[in-house]
């Protein structure tokens, strides 16, 4: 699969290695702003507080 | 490549070869299945992957971020407090009367500074007021809507994450009988002595009474209470750490003694 996108990402080889280090980060952006704090609701380490209070 | 590689059942991909052959090299069932699992096989070391990144995020990047803006909260907090940084008089020296009990602030908005020589030389933490994850999520403590305010007769009750997103009360397991917490808010300062603590079930909210745990005793004295996951890296439990106010002193009269290099620097700073 990673593979197969590599083979027809457009320009030479150093544009290609280039192109997949910008998606790299631009997934790990996309991690880190929305898809962890999202995923971080379904782990418990965060209930701190005392009945449902916290309930907004 | 393919070829030479596919050892099994070569009897009945031969048998097909002859139905299937076309312009192109023909596509066998192994090269499907081959094709297939290679994709599996990275979309599951991409799950995992991203997995331990989750792990890394929650554990040690959340606890960055909400440093950054802890300390900026603290520093924000300090440019706006008026009054000297260096101790007016020894501890206890004066009496300045019963404290000023300042009145709440709306959802979000900060009420002090929470200085643990506990915790750490430079431990200063902002209170905010609201206890959901927009406030405890990245700026440590919070204060219990429905509780007392910092001096007053009753209970002021704080709670703050065991760990990750600055894992304010990691360390409350260590309070000793007789340490010093020290709230600061806009008024002055408030000194109180840990007391004891206790490990409770989640639902306990008993624990936020003007008495904790005792329903409908009218409250004598001023409790501190702060409330974070037990154990740690856990939720079963909830750890609870009761102080009670030992003495007061206004702003004007400067920070205790103990926490007075970490007052001025948490201004210096500013």
């Amino acid at each position: 699969m990673y593979a197969w996108i590599f083979r027809n990402l457009p320009g030479p080889l150093w544009v290609r290695i280039l192109t997949c280090l910008v998606l790299v980060a631009a997934a790990l952006v996309l991690m880190v702003q929305f898809l962890f704090p999202w995923f971080s609701q379904f782990t418990t380490l965060t209930d701190s507080t005392i009945g449902l209070v916290q309930q907004p | 490549m393919a070829h030479q590689q596919t050892t099994t059942g070569s009897s009945v991909s031969s048998a097909r070869r002859g139905q299937e052959r076309g312009p192109r090299r023909p596509l066998r069932a192994s090269d499907v299945i081959r094709k297939i699992s290679q994709i599996l096989g990275e979309l599951l070391i991409t799950a995992g992957i991203v997995l331990l990144l989750f792990v890394g995020w929650e554990l040690w990047w959340t606890n960055v971020e909400a440093d950054a803006k802890q300390t900026e909260a603290v520093q924000s907090f300090a440019q706006d407090f008026t009054g000297p940084m260096t101790p007016a008089a020894p501890d206890a020296a004066v009496d300045y009367g019963p404290p000023v009990v300042g009145t709440a602030p709306g959802y979000g908005e900060m009420i002090g500074i929470m200085y643990v020589p506990r915790f750490g030389a430079d431990y200063t933490r902002p209170i905010i007021e609201g206890t959901d994850a927009g406030v405890l999520d990245t700026l440590g403590l919070g204060h219990y809507g429905t509780t007392s305010m910092p001096g007053a007769v009753g209970n002021f009750a704080v709670a703050g994450h065991r760990q990750t997103h600055g894992a304010v009360l990691d360390n409350i397991h260590t309070l000793v009988p007789g340490d010093k917490i020290y709230v600061q808010t806009a008024d002055g300062y408030y000194t109180y002595v840990f007391r004891n603590n206790q490990i409770v079930l989640p639902d306990r909210t008993d624990v936020l009474m003007p008495v904790p745990t005792q329903a409908g005793v009218t409250p004598k004295e001023s409790i501190l209470t702060m409330t974070s996951c037990n154990p740690r890296f856990g939720s079963q439990e909830r750890i609870i750490a009761y102080s009670t106010l030992d003495g007061w002193q206004p702003a004007s009269a400067g920070p205790p003694s103990e926490i007075a290099a970490q007052v001025a620097q948490a201004q210096g700073k500013g």
